[in-house]
């Protein structure tokens, strides 16, 4: 078969071109989607199909936003919404991983304590804004306050559902061989709760986000959410919509992030994991 | 001997915290923790009065309404993207971005447009809740079994008929995952509308209005209403779950057992 | 709503005819070519087995035959008419019952479904549901779920629908392939009595030679991949066949032997009329 070398060749370039073809065809038709979106937005305002006053063309609107990106208190909105954002996640890793770890060890407690947890995990964080607010005050500690109330419990049920995932048979394995502790939590317990930790840690990042500008708006502490809120009482319309384009390219971006680091350390783990269904 | 150990696990840890915060806050005055005794009564003498009817119910109102459009938004516009690889990939960015706005946000946004009664906080309710059941639906729809797909084409299965045979069915399962995603929230955006727009009364109006008159004794009884919805709803949820996927969970049941 | 099933019979003219299917793969590693060119007919009323090794393409075969397929080139011809797509006197029975059965449905729903899809009113498609079910010795488990009943019964739910739809051709991609020795007996025992009592033309998909043998009236051995028909045999064994007397009839014996010598040549890579 002479032409093994050829039929090589033009395999290869067959499927590098069927690659390319379906990534190009979903950019393409993305980017469409995105131009589609766009358009039909200016010709709404602009034909006056939904009041322009209260409803602002892109191109106005783009305008806002970059005069907006120019301002001192921008930056300061979202700095403060920054830093709710990573003091909130990190108290709620810790808090989260320390008693996750606890629970999901001993089948014991985690039977006996499912009940106060499946009771106290659905209330809604932000039933406890008026809690915050006569505790904290209007400070961005009523933002931390609750957005550790929100991330909190998705870390800790995923975290309690890692550790007690740990396959019975290899710890009994390490135990026998007289493996330690530390051994047996490091090589044995790690692997198997970790995928579970960053899966809930993901979806915390996008909870903490959406919480801390919830509450900003609502209670008026400190961040983009409050900025929008005075917006919006001294009508600026344009501005308003601006701050909402912004908040979501900030959403994207986080979003973006937590996975890469959710990708990232696993790339070594080849287990299937599902994410814990909060 | 089992069903006592079952009744002991789910009430004992319960019971001791509520016994320790009785003990620790018998002679408190501190306005900032609730004693039990005064949160049972304000809750049973405020919110189960006429608040129950003139703004606990509008509210729920306001929630079914939301999650009720979403539902039906989300499958619908699930099925098409699930079902459409050109559709899929069109919408894909510009879905991605609006998803990744924080719905609050888009409350002033929607307030600017629709003004201040019902309608914006029920297009901010379904707006929110969408979400999940439109990605869970485009999840059930696609991972359809191939070999029952094959087999619906062999019967010449098409359309409307794929659709309610084959399809939908199939994707409940992760569907109801969706709308169980969803319902908490449906809560949290209907509080948050409702404490935004204070004027427009509702379940969260009232409890920022007694924080704010100090009312405190009222206002944690209204924190225990909204904790106590949340665990109604999931609940009621569970049953239908379970009703509408009985044949689910019986597959798998059988399937296990296999094994 | 009488189909003339017999029609091709008549004319002499074949039920199916496959001719020069040719099946190339798009991979990731490259293009595979799986068939390269099968060519049979079957006659109305004609009960065949494919056989062939593992990897000769009878998966692809049956998908292209079906119609859930477009062949890279050659003609799958029913009734005269060219299949593009699954055509509506076909009923295909798959391997994996399990995944085939609506689990949403009941036995009863699920054979009823494609009858429901075709516009039957409910009167007929009760009956043909019963009947059908009846055919197969499933009459007792009308309102069960599939995933409630064993492996063997849940294919007979298969049979059962394919049966109820009524079609011309019934093809089945070894479909016991999945059960247990006793129950595959039974089944095959029922798809025998379920073929000659309905008329049907069959064509049976498998790698069990003495199931081929024992089922059909003609053996079509496939090569292994890229595939041809390697031989198309005739079996001339009585009309009545059964699992321990037609089994151990020397004319079996002997005929089990050829088809094996056959594989074994086709798995060795040796095509009856290589280039």
């Amino acid at each position: 078969m002479a032409d093994l070398s050829a039929t090589r060749t033009l395999r290869v370039a067959s499927q590098r071109m069927a690659v390319r073809r379906d990534r190009l065809s979903t950019f393409l038709l993305g980017a469409l989607g995105v131009v589609l979106f766009i358009g039909l937005w200016e010709l709404i305002s602009r034909f006056e199909i939904v009041n322009s006053t209260y409803f602002p063309p892109f191109t106005v609107v783009v305008v806002a936003l970059v005069e907006l990106l120019g301002t001192p208190a921008f930056w300061s909105a979202l700095s403060s919404t920054m830093f709710s954002w990573v003091i909130g996640l990190v108290i709620s890793l810790v808090a989260g991983v320390v008693l996750g770890v606890v629970i999901g060890s001993s089948s014991f407690l985690r039977t006996w304590t499912a009940s106060t947890i499946e009771f106290l995990r659905p209330i809604p964080s932000v039933a406890l804004i008026p809690i915050a607010i006569v505790v904290f005050g209007i400070k961005s500690s009523a933002t931390i306050f609750i957005v550790v109330w929100a991330c909190f419990w998705v870390i800790l049920v995923h975290v309690t559902s890692g550790v007690a995932d740990v396959d019975p048979v290899a710890k009994a394995t390490a135990r026998s061989y007289g493996l330690g502790r530390l051994w047996r939590a490091r090589f044995v317990t790690w692997p198997t709760a970790l995928p579970f930790l960053m899966t809930g840690l993901r979806m915390s990042g996008t909870i903490a986000l959406v919480v801390a500008i919830t509450i900003e708006l609502v209670v008026g502490t400190p961040g983009l959410g409050d900025l929008l809120a005075r917006n919006q009482s001294a009508g600026n319309v344009d501005t308003v919509f601006a701050l909402a384009l912004l908040t979501g390219f900030l959403g994207l971006a986080i979003n973006t992030i937590m996975m890469q680091i959710e990708r990232a350390s696993l790339r070594w783990h080849p287990s299937v994991r599902g994410e814990v269904s909060v | 001997m089992r069903i006592l150990k079952t009744i002991a696990a789910v009430l004992t840890l319960p019971i001791l915290l509520i016994v320790l915060w009785w003990i620790a806050t018998i002679d408190s005055t501190n306005p900032f923790v609730p004693r039990p005794g005064r949160l049972v009564e304000d809750f049973v003498t405020v919110w189960l009065g006429p608040l129950l009817v003139e703004q606990v119910l509008p509210s729920l109102a306001r929630l079914g309404i939301g999650l009720g459009s979403a539902i039906v938004a989300g499958i619908a516009l699930g099925v098409l993207i699930g079902s459409n690889r050109i559709v899929s990939k069109i919408l894909g960015p510009v879905l991605e971005f609006i998803r990744a706005v924080p719905p609050p946000v888009l409350l002033p946004v929607l307030m600017m447009l629709m003004g201040i009664g019902d309608g914006p906080k029920v297009f901010l309710i379904a707006l929110g809740c969408v979400w999940p059941i439109l990605l869970n639906t485009v999840d059930g729809v696609r991972s359809v079994d191939g070999v029952l797909s094959d087999t619906t084409r062999t019967y010449a299965i098409h359309g409307w008929d794929r659709l309610r045979f084959f399809v939908l069915p199939a994707a409940l399962p992760r569907i109801m995952t969706g709308i169980r995603l969803a319902l908490p929230i449906s809560i949290i955006l209907m509080v948050v509308s409702e404490m935004y727009a204070i004027s427009g009364g509702g379940l969260g109006s009232q409890i920022i209005y007694f924080q704010r008159t100090f009312q405190n004794g009222p206002m944690w009884a209204g924190i225990l209403v909204l904790g106590l919805l949340g665990v109604v709803m999931a609940l009621l949820f569970r049953w239908i779950e379970r009703w509408m996927l009985a044949w689910y969970y019986g597959q798998r049941e059988a399937e296990y057992s296999d094994r | 709503m009488t189909d003339d099933l017999r029609a091709s019979a008549t004319t002499h003219e074949p039920l199916l005819s496959v001719q020069h299917l040719q099946k190339i793969y798009p991979t990731p590693g490259g293009p595979i070519e799986a068939v390269r060119d099968l060519t049979f007919e079957l006659r109305s009323g004609e009960f065949a087995c494919l056989v062939g090794p593992s990897g000769s393409g009878k998966t692809t075969l049956l998908k292209c035959i079906s119609g859930l397929m477009a062949p890279t080139s050659g003609t799958v011809t029913l009734d005269g008419k060219l299949v593009d797509g699954p055509p509506r006197k076909m009923a295909l029975v798959f391997q994996e019952y399990g995944r085939s059965l609506y689990p949403w449905l009941r036995v009863d729903g699920n054979v009823e479904l494609p009858l429901r899809a075709a516009g039957i009113p409910k009167a007929e498609r009760q009956e043909r549901v019963a009947e059908a079910l009846d055919a197969v010795g499933l009459a007792h488990v009308p309102h069960s779920y599939p995933w409630q009943l064993s492996g063997g019964m849940q294919q007979r739910v298969a049979i059962a629908r394919a049966v109820a739809y009524r079609p011309e051709v019934l093809l089945m991609d070894e479909p016991f392939a999945a059960v247990d020795a006793q129950t595959r007996a039974d089944l095959e025992d029922l798809v025998r009595s379920v073929w000659k009592r309905l008329g049907l033309t069959v064509l049976f998909v498998t790698h069990d030679i003495d199931e081929s043998v024992y089922l059909a009236e003609r053996v079509i051995m496939l090569s292994s991949s890229p595939t041809i028909v390697q031989e198309d045999l005739r079996i001339d064994l009585p009309e009545e066949r059964d699992q321990l007397e037609t089994r151990s009839l020397p004319r079996f014996v002997e005929l089990r032997h050829h088809v094996y010598e056959q594989i074994q040549k086709a798995k060795r890579g040796f095509n009856a009329d290589a280039a």
